[in-house]
């Protein structure tokens, strides 16, 4: 590889860590108040959907960004409501929503473009840095000519994880997860808790949607997501549930990505099915105890029942 | 200040809970004066746990009514207890192991500059009380690398943090070494002569004398009486405490003739879940023909010593044999041990399967009940009819689901089970809580029938006249040890009461 190519690898690995990052985020509150919620993958796939959707019905980008993160928000409230108030399995809840955004996706992939003869790529996000920074050598391409949103990725990490550090309620948040009848004698609702947690893992799954199409695509297509939901809730394992390696662990995921899609057009004596698998090898070491112990929320799967106490 | 002038600072009046199938508290009353610690005496089950969470806002009473300094109160949550000043430590701590102390205590508080979690005025405020009140605890320790003695500290500073003026403390002196559990009564007492109003639950007699000025017992959800525990004689409130309405009387047996020693315990020592010391190189022998009584208030080691011969619990040293064999780990051979443990709906039965699946949990396996790898129904149906008649099990059917039996009725399937295999030994605990006396005559009936064919029977029960009336020798536990070895015939209520207090002079037959 020349020297013009590993600057494009890296340009594209940090672009392609973004959504990861953003969704991480926000499954770090769903898990932190002890909700698995594996439907991620789906809420990302209908925000990708629903971005484009709003983005050609309204021409507006930042419409289409909120229309994606409220799309996301009602896949979180349906997902905190089976889990939460009716106490369904949160697997099961999980997969059922992953199964029904495939399903809807799809059926909605046609009429999404019905009347277009082609279909159109709908307004990307802007790069804003100025001209001279983005032709700099090397951190040019990684650091500058990057659409906007990816500043974003980087961005909302760090205020979750001060949400979660600095803030009365990221404490009760972090809390809750882990002894939610604590909480509830503490005099504070746990259900709230729960619910705004979940939902807030739906908003920013719709958000990661939204960044996947509107960063360097401009369309949808069906399963587009690709694993992408199920690589971050393997980056909360690596990462130990921790912000801030939970989103180098998106980092590295969305780098082993990019590095597959370069291996598959240049030659490489290592097939790029490699790299597409390496993620999820790096996972199952470090849930076989390979990298640390790796420990979540005590609570995370259980439903909380507050006459159990 | 008069003091009988003075408005009580809790009133609790004709309360009223019920569960499904259990009637947990029936028409309480109950009283506690501000600056009075106010004990709450009764054995496991007794309604004592269930009435302080009604007080605590965690469930709420069918019946009844609440008045705080003399206002009639609705306490709808514990958000609404803790707002009122109700604040409770619970038996299983409220406390965030991943949180450090200091976070533990600033959880649900209203916070200085919200939204921002500022915890410098609350870490003062928490160097303050813990030199106060003379704790050493440090407010940046995570709370899972506490001891629990500390961790109980912990929840008693989150009171004083919410200046709670009526503390309830569940059971505190559980988690505690004697001698952390002196300055826990000098702490309450203080707490006390600060104004506050104390509820101190426990089903410890001796506690009781140090700590409270008077003791309500409660007995099968319904209040026995309220005494001065400097007055009342130890064995009045054992009495009060464990208690029949109708004492049962003793039951008839024969002379067994033929003794071997079927059950033999050499130097077992054991730790509880807590790990905590909780057998403490214990010694038992349990003869063929022999129905060995084990006395003892709860928690003194009766449950561990029984997971230990079942072999549900590690033991640290010493030895079991039953009939020679040594146990280590699950006895699976059905002839030689019977077990039928505790709690009949978690660790007894499966209650999701019909009755003749439940007799046949052990046995299903097995010829003639499989043959060929498959189970033959019709086999067991045929088995489990007999067994129903023999036992006088009353249930509509072998199919039907145990879960719809009676409390006595689901009891008897278990024991039926577990003498069908013709055990050696038979390990019970209490085999008759919470069953009507037709049931308990049936139980202790079965329990007989395996003495009277030369079986050994332990039988554990803190139910004193029940003890009295089955066995054929009675040993007293206390803290992990045999306490006394008497023969039921020379037995009586108040020498086995101060037995039970640890009192060793009331053994004069130990040399």
């Amino acid at each position: 590889m020349d020297l013009n190519s590993i600057n494009e690898f890296l340009a594209a690995a940090i672009r392609m860590s973004a959504p990861l990052m953003i969704v991480g985020a926000g499954a770090l509150f769903t898990e932190r108040t002890g909700v698995f919620n594996i439907g991620l993958e789906g809420t990302m796939l209908v925000g990708c959907m629903a971005a484009v959707y709003f983005s050609l019905q309204t021409g507006n980008l930042w419409l289409a960004t909120l229309g994606a993160m409220f799309v996301g928000g009602l896949f979180g409230l349906v997902h905190a409501f089976l889990t939460i108030t009716r106490r369904a399995d949160q697997i099961v809840a999980g997969a059922a929503i992953n199964l029904f955004a495939l399903g809807i996706t799809n059926l909605l992939n046609g009429p999404l473009y019905a009347g277009y003869e082609y279909r159109p790529r709908v307004t990307l996000y802007p790069v804003i840095a100025p001209e001279a920074l983005q032709n700099l050598p090397i951190l040019g391409p990684i650091l500058f000519a990057q659409p906007v949103i990816v500043y974003f990725a980087f961005i909302i990490p760090i205020l979750a994880t001060w949400i979660l550090y600095r803030t009365t309620w990221g404490l009760a948040i972090r809390a809750v997860g882990d002894h939610p009848h604590a909480v509830a004698t503490a005099g504070l609702s746990v259900y709230a808790l729960k619910y705004i947690g979940v939902i807030t893992s739906g908003v920013f799954a719709g958000l990661g949607g939204a960044a996947l199409t509107l960063a360097d695509l401009g369309l949808f297509a069906p399963g587009m997501t690709n694993g992408r939901g199920f690589a971050v809730l393997a980056a909360f394992v690596v990462g130990k549930w921790n912000p801030i390696l939970v989103a180098a662990a998106c980092i590295l995921f969305g780098s082993a990505d990019a590095l597959q899609l370069r291996a598959q057009t240049i030659q490489l004596a290592i097939p790029y099915q490699v790299f597409v698998m390496l993620p999820y090898l790096l996972t199952i070491a470090a849930l076989a105890g390979l990298v640390g112990r790796t420990v979540g929320p005590k609570t995370v799967g259980k439903p909380y029942d507050p006459e159990s106490i | 200040m008069d003091h009988t002038s003075e408005v009580s600072a809790l009133k609790m009046v004709g309360i009223t809970k019920r569960f499904p199938g259990v009637l947990a508290n029936d028409q309480i009353n109950f009283e506690v004066k501000a600056g009075e610690v106010h004990g709450l005496l009764g054995e496991n089950g007794a309604g004592k746990t269930t009435l302080m969470k009604i007080l605590y806002g965690l469930h709420q009473p069918d019946e009844g009514e609440i008045h705080l300094n003399g206002e009639k109160v609705k306490i709808l949550s514990p958000r609404a207890a803790a707002d009122l000043g109700i604040g409770m430590v619970h038996q299983h701590f409220m406390l965030v192991e991943n949180l450090t102390a200091l976070e533990n205590v600033v959880l649900g508080l209203p916070a200085a500059h919200p939204p921002l979690l500022d915890l410098e005025p609350a870490r003062l405020r928490f160097k303050e009380l813990t030199r106060e009140y003379d704790l050493r605890l440090d407010p940046s320790t995570p709370v899972w690398q506490l001891p629990v003695g500390d961790q109980q500290w912990l929840e008693i500073l989150k009171l004083l943090f919410r200046d709670a003026r009526l503390v309830i403390l569940d059971e505190p002196t559980a988690v505690l070494a004697p001698k952390q559990a002196k300055q826990l009564f000098q702490t309450v007492r203080r707490l006390a002569a600060e104004g506050r109003a104390i509820v101190f639950i426990s089903h410890k007699l001796e506690e009781m004398k140090e700590v409270a000025e008077r003791v309500t017992v409660l007995r099968d959800g319904h209040v026995v009486g309220t005494v001065d525990p400097k007055v009342a004689k130890p064995s009045e409130l054992a009495q009060m405490m464990v208690g029949r309405d109708v004492f049962l009387s003793r039951r008839e047996r024969k002379t067994y003739p033929e003794k071997r020693d079927l059950l033999v315990i050499e130097g077992l020592s054991c730790l509880n879940d807590r790990k905590l010391p909780a057998l403490n190189n214990l010694n038992l022998t349990v003869k063929s023909g022999e129905i060995v009584g084990v006395a003892g208030v709860d928690g003194n080691g009766q449950r561990e010593l029984a997971e230990c011969i079942s072999g549900l619990r590690q033991f640290t040293s010493g030895s079991i044999l039953i009939n020679g064999i040594p146990v280590d780990g699950v006895v699976k051979d059905n002839s030689l041990l019977g077990y039928v443990p505790e709690d009949r709906h978690k660790t007894g039965l499966v209650l999701n399967f019909t009755v003749e699946e439940n007799l046949f949990l052990k046995t299903f396996a097995k010829f003639p009940y499989t043959k060929r790898g498959f189970i033959q129904w019709r086999e067991i149906r045929k088995k489990a009819e007999a067994i129903i008649r023999e036992f006088e099990i009353r249930t509509p059917g072998s199919s039907v689901t145990t879960y719809h039996l009676s409390g006595g009725n689901q009891q008897k399937v278990v024991v039926a089970r577990e003498l069908s295999s013709d055990p050696a030994l038979m390990l019970t605990s209490q085999p008759t809580r919470g069953l009507d006396l037709g049931a308990v005559e049936s139980v202790h009936k079965m329990l007989l029938s395996v003495r009277n064919r030369g079986g050994a029977v332990l039988f554990i029960s803190t139910e004193l006249p029940e003890v009295m009336a089955l066995s054929d020798r009675i040993i007293v536990m206390f803290k992990g040890q045999i306490m006394g070895d008497l023969v039921a015939e020379d037995a009586d209520v108040n020498r086995i009461g101060e037995l039970m207090l640890g009192h060793q002079e009331a053994m004069k037959t130990i040399p």
